[in-house]
């Protein structure tokens, strides 16, 4: 855990989840503390589960054992009588609204507008009222970079401004967490760039970040704290400078000498 | 040959009342049924794919049965059949102003159910060919079902729902003619009776297929620009790219085919 985050409260608190697609296992007990204002990168080979883990926090996947909770509330379940049953879908929304996500294929409405994409959420689910939802969405694009864009479709904007858009439509809802799942992997090379950009802007500010990616230089500048997760289990967390240079485990020295020398 | 071409533009172009009447009530009956119809499809297509059994299970056998009979028995066994068994009886009801007639009432409901099955189905492929990123991104966001159903994937499934829906509405004005058997005077019945006076079978029935040709062609038009206006979100772009039909096989909205 980086020094400087040590005395801060947890914002997301993993403790033996697990979790089976049928026969196959993909998490196979998970623990992992993230506090306020830290950025952790997860990096790992695909079917590892680090995409699947994410998913989990903000319940889009369900789990079959351990627990997740996020400032503090248990994430998609209710305890009844000392069982973990599944929570209403009135409050497992209710829980999202404090995580955001940022998808690998965006996901943005395509029929609505950018400016519409980032409002939607605060005026139908948080209920503030359209004017200042609209003042807050204009503020979000500008800064993005995208503040002359707010009337443009999603088919009409670059795949990395499309990117951004999703991004200001999850901090449109004031999220506690961002998570992040290969942000950047859909994206063209010289459209990178800018949407890690958006991303370091954001992690100076003190969000607090959960990066699935395979970006290493984002991970070596911004991280406080990098993950390995291999064949469903975290298997090194360590911050960047010890992960990049001296890491413990195997398999994350095979992985980065592979990742390192596929991109130099 | 006997054919009276007098005759035929007689009743072509100055339709007596009967005829008028009868044009009146295919009309607002397709209206009428097709609305309600796609309505209760609606939520017969959200049934069918809810994850919950009790919901999905009399969908699928109501989707079935109602697709897979004749809609001229459904018609007959709603209006006679009932009555026969003394299950219901259709009444005249009277709304002071208007009185709206037993049979017609029958005919719309059968029309409706009839029509509800299909649209179940077209609403269903609609609602599926919408990706499913959508639903977790709206999910993301702490949108409920009902919110984001209405907000964000209705609105991209009318997309595909809504060329299929003009072909029903068009195969609508047509089956209102079997509406004639349980004795409501919609246009065809109303040539019947005209004919049983007139004797002009041929030139009558030519003046009624006159009529529903005009019908339909008339409705082609508003289907065109119905779909002009849901088939596109966005007007400025689409000309661009590739055309209407082969995006929306692609799937729209993902951003490998948008570049």
């Amino acid at each position: 855990m980086s020094d400087e985050h040590s005395a801060s409260p947890a914002i997301v608190t993993a403790r033996g989840v697990e979790k089976r697609f049928g026969e196959l296992q993909v998490l196979k007990g998970i623990d992992l503390t993230v506090r306020k204002g830290e950025v952790v990168v997860i990096v790992g080979a695909s079917g590892s589960g680090k995409t699947t883990f994410i998913r989990c926090i903000n319940h889009l996947e369900t789990i079959e054992k351990g627990r997740i909770e996020v400032n503090g509330h248990l994430i998609g379940y209710r305890e009844r009588n000392g069982r973990l049953v599944e929570d209403s879908e009135r409050n497992i929304a209710r829980q999202r609204c404090e995580i955001g996500m940022v998808f690998q294929l965006f996901n943005l409405f395509p029929h609505l507008t950018a400016l519409e994409n980032v409002i939607e959420a605060p005026i139908h689910v948080r209920k503030i009222p359209r004017e200042e939802a609209i003042r807050t969405g204009r503020a979000l694009l500008a800064r993005v970079g995208l503040a002359e864009k707010t009337n443009a479709y999603p088919s009409q904007l670059s795949g990395g401004q499309q990117q951004r858009v999703a991004i200001a439509r999850a901090l449109a809802m004031r999220p506690a967490l961002m998570l992040f799942d290969e942000p950047t992997s859909a994206l063209d090379p010289e459209m990178i760039g800018e949407v890690l950009d958006v991303m370091k802007e954001l992690a100076r500010e003190g969000m607090t970040m959960i990066v699935v990616s395979h970006e290493m230089g984002f991970a070596r500048e911004v991280a406080n704290r990098v993950i390995m997760m291999h064949d469903g289990r975290i298997v090194e967390d360590a911050p960047p400078e010890r992960f990049f240079t001296a890491p413990a485990h195997e398999r994350t020295a095979a992985f980065l000498s592979r990742v390192i020398n596929k991109h130099p | 040959m006997n054919f009276e071409w007098s005759f035929f533009w007689g009743y072509l172009l100055r339709p007596s009342a009967v005829y008028l009447n009868g044009l009146w009530l295919t009309l607002s009956i397709s209206v009428i049924a097709q609305g309600l119809g796609t309505l209760m499809g609606l939520f017969i297509a959200l049934a069918r794919m809810s994850r919950f059994r009790v919901l999905q299970v009399p969908a699928r056998i109501y989707i079935w049965a109602f697709r897979g009979t004749p809609l001229l028995v459904q018609i007959v066994f709603i209006y006679t059949g009932l009555a026969a068994a003394d299950i219901y009886r259709f009444e005249d009801i009277n709304f002071g102003f208007a009185t709206l007639p037993a049979n017609m009432q029958a005919g719309i409901l059968a029309l409706t159910l009839n029509e509800a099955a299909y649209m179940a189905e077209i609403i269903r492929a609609g609602i599926a060919s919408v990706n499913k990123g959508q639903t977790e991104a709206s999910k993301s966001l702490g949108m409920t079902y009902p919110l984001f159903m209405r907000r964000i994937i209705l609105p991209q499934a009318a997309r595909v729902v809504v060329p299929p829906l003009g072909n029903e509405f068009n195969g609508m004005l047509k089956n209102t003619t079997l509406l004639s058997v349980i004795g409501v005077p919609e246009l065809l019945l109303a040539t019947q009776m005209v004919t049983s006076v007139t004797f002009r079978v041929f030139e009558l029935y030519l003046v009624v297929a006159c009529y529903y040709l005009t019908l339909t062609t008339l409705w082609g038009f508003v289907q065109q620009r119905l779909e002009a206006r849901f088939g596109e979100p966005n007007a400025v772009t689409s000309r661009k790219r590739a055309p209407a039909g082969l995006r929306r096989l692609l799937g729209f909205g993902q951003p490998g085919e948008l570049k």
